[in-house]
């Protein structure tokens, strides 16, 4: 016991005494800072990007990375990519192969999704998605945008509390995605499985570049063109956004909800002030100023 | 301080209630008649705003515990199932995360006021130790409350903060044990952790009730530090002078708090927390919530782990000592000329603290917060010595005179008209 507690106080203090600064000093550049729907008071999802990013996600992530927190029926409920009912049946009839039961004879048995249905992973365990992925495991993507981020350091992260900045998962995200670059001349050769990667930190990542331009085909405007180029550059801005809504669903009903809640309690907190400085000028110290 | 009671029971029922619980008799007591000091400042409503804040706590936690599963495997996603399924599960969600964010931010101001005008002096000694007793035990919940959605920070932050108590001699491994409920954090820990973190604030509660007894019991300090001499003078009563000015307050720190909530929601935590627990895989940065960073800071500042784990509790621990430290017979710093500038320093070391305590163990952080904890314990030191040689400024005789100038007998008649029992 003695034993054990001492490699976890051990592994506890190499963890913040050993591999912080290596982070510190091995991080990349900052994220340049994105322009998003959703940021600010009033802030958004732009439905059509969603929709592009779901696409996205579902066509290119979807083959390594686990969505499963989003059900199917998620895509249809307000403040989401805006699907109808209909259109989340028939994507979750798609899926042919779900996994159910067991049945009155006891048996599993497979039967296609519905909407109630989870966004089925690719790989049943982890152990299974690292076997298939050169023994990396591709992360579930569903909450991602919020479980990223970098360091804003000080001040910048005391303005944020004024400017609402706190885009750092989608800005690191988007970076990441379209930061696969030669590695400079002075970085030591890469192993089979390695990629490098400018915003990584350490710039090594096992994850092949994912995206490249004219990869997904983008719904065709009335000119029978994309209203939106098909580049690595817009790829990885939608499905960001996609997976910034898929991390906060209820993002747009929060920021609706809070400038209500403000409006109140500034107009509570006014009518507050002039009820207070009424009833304290009864006081005679206080009276002489009315 | 309370006097006599002014509650006139005044319908039958009250009349007959009164002669056998007389409980409207105590709340009339203590929360209209009650007499304050006429001259607290803003400052004096976070009382007022920590009360709210336990209210908020329970009552979205109560609710949050309906819906949380506390077991390792499913603990993560049912705190993303509140967030995404429960009717406004997110609003809760982030209610009671930035709500234990806010409390602390409330705690700290009105722990800096009581230092800043004196009010841990006699005859606060029990009011202030009762104080402390509450941080401690805020501390300990909000600590559980942080392991709950058994995210990396939360499993790697409880695995930290445990393992420092076997840095104690002799007893240190067995507590260790204890708390993990077997040989590392896990399922039991989660378990454990999740019981007490319900019956911790009920217990702070308990120590909030002793906390307010004292206080009605002594009276309040105020702003010059001068007690109270004719109540009739130098104070208002309650309601509706102090209600009306903490719900001002209150309601000014809500729009606050509702910025974070609606705004910023995950301004305050930490982005691997939404990352699932992984005994198997260590994030490169463990850091507990921000509120714990200046302890979190002296703990790292002291190279050997008893060491550590003895000054960042003795931190906490030398505040309740406090009324014996201080020697100086002037409560109010505003009063102190020298105290008052080793009191601002002392607000700049802590928070300067708290930013080490975010930084790695790295050069010059570790020097840094080695300074900075010798001041921290330094302030104490000073104000022990300050007090036998510093010349106060002069005093005024007494709370009227401050607010008025002087011109206290017009301020008597004024009052003497004021009928004593509002609302």
């Amino acid at each position: 016991m003695s034993l054990r507690l001492s490699l976890v106080g051990l592994a506890a203090g190499l963890a913040f005494a050993a591999a912080s600064p290596v982070l510190a000093a091995e991080a990349g550049p900052k994220p340049p800072a994105q322009s998003w729907s959703f940021s600010g008071p009033f802030g958004k999802f732009d439905q059509a990007q969603l929709q592009r990013g779901f696409k996205v996600a579902k066509e290119v992530c979807a083959s390594c990375h686990a969505m499963s927190l989003i059900r199917f029926r998620n895509l249809s409920q307000p403040g989401g990519p805006g699907f109808t009912p209909s259109q989340v049946a028939a994507l979750a009839a798609t899926y042919t192969n779900i996994k159910d039961g067991p049945n009155e004879s006891g048996e599993m048995f497979e039967r296609p999704g519905r909407p109630a249905d989870a966004f089925p992973a690719p790989f049943p365990n982890e152990q299974a998605a690292r076997a298939a992925n050169g023994g990396a495991y591709p992360p579930p993507i569903d909450m991602l945008a919020k479980a990223r981020t970098y360091t804003r350091g000080f001040p910048t992260f005391i303005f944020d509390i004024f400017t609402q900045y706190q885009e750092n998962g989608p800005d690191y995200i988007v970076a990441l995605l379209t930061g696969y670059k030669d590695p400079p001349k002075d970085f030591p050769p890469l192993l089979p499985g390695q990629n490098y990667n400018t915003y990584m930190p350490g710039h090594l990542i096992a994850m092949p570049k994912p995206l490249n331009d004219g990869q997904v085909e983008y719904p065709k405007g009335p000119d029978g063109k994309s209203p939106v180029p098909e580049t690595v550059e817009q790829y990885a801005k939608d499905v960001t956004a996609f997976m910034m809504w898929m991390a906060e669903p209820h993002l747009e009903a929060r920021k609706r909800l809070g400038f209500q809640v403000m409006l109140f309690l500034a107009l509570f907190a006014g009518l507050l002030y002039f009820t207070k400085k009424k009833i304290w000028s009864r006081l005679p110290e206080h009276a002489s100023t009315h | 301080m309370s006097g006599h009671s002014t509650y006139q029971p005044k319908t039958g029922i009250e009349r007959w209630l009164d002669a056998r619980l007389p409980i409207v008799r105590l709340m009339h007591d203590s929360a209209v008649s009650y007499p304050v000091p006429r001259n607290l400042n803003l400052l004096w409503t976070f009382g007022g705003i920590l009360v709210f804040m336990l209210v908020a706590q329970i009552i979205t936690g109560v609710i949050l515990a309906m819906h949380y599963t506390p077991n390792a495997t499913m603990a993560f996603n049912s705190v993303e199932h509140i967030m995404r399924d429960v009717n406004f599960g997110w609003l809760l969600r982030y209610l009671h995360s930035n709500g234990a964010s806010m409390f602390f931010v409330a705690v700290y101001i009105h722990i800096f006021r009581g230092l800043y005008y004196g009010s841990y002096k006699a005859p606060r000694e029990v009011l202030w130790i009762l104080g402390v007793i509450i941080f401690l035990l805020m501390m300990a919940t909000a600590f559980m409350g942080y392991v709950l959605p058994w995210g990396q920070m939360s499993f790697w932050g409880a695995t930290v903060i445990t393992n420092l108590f076997s840095a104690l001699p002799v007893i240190g491994e067995t507590i260790v044990t204890f708390l993990w409920g077997g040989y590392s954090v896990d399922n039991p820990t989660l378990n454990r952790f999740f019981s007490l973190h319900f019956l911790l604030p009920f217990m702070i509660a308990g120590v909030v009730v002793l906390h307010i007894w004292a206080l009605h019991h002594v009276g309040q300090n105020n702003p010059t530090g001068v007690e109270v001499k004719d109540v009739k003078k130098d104070t208002v009563p309650f309601t509706p002078y102090a209600t009306i000015k903490d719900l001002f307050g209150m309601v000014c720190f809500m729009l606050v708090f509702a910025w974070f909530v609606f705004y910023q929601p995950n301004f305050m935590g930490h982005a691997d927390n939404y990352i699932p627990a992984n005994p198997a895989s260590t994030p490169a940065h463990i850091v507990p919530e921000w509120y714990f960073l200046p302890f979190y800071a002296i703990l790292r500042a002291i190279p050997d782990k008893l060491g550590g784990v003895i000054a960042m509790g003795g931190a906490i621990v030398i505040l309740a000592f406090l009324p014996w430290i201080d020697t100086s017979k002037v409560k109010s710093m505003t009063y102190r000329p020298i105290a008052r500038q080793f009191f601002w320093m002392f607000v700049l070391v802590c928070i300067g603290l708290g930013y080490l305590g975010a930084m790695p163990a790295d050069e010059p952080y570790v020097t840094l917060s080695r300074i900075l904890t010798v001041m921290y314990f330094g302030y104490f030191v000073a104000l022990a010595l300050i007090g036998i040689f510093e010349r106060p400024a002069q005093l005024p005789t007494s709370i009227a005179d401050s607010v008025l100038g002087g011109s206290g007998a017009r301020l008597a008649h004024a009052t003497a008209s004021e009928p004593q029992a509002k609302g």
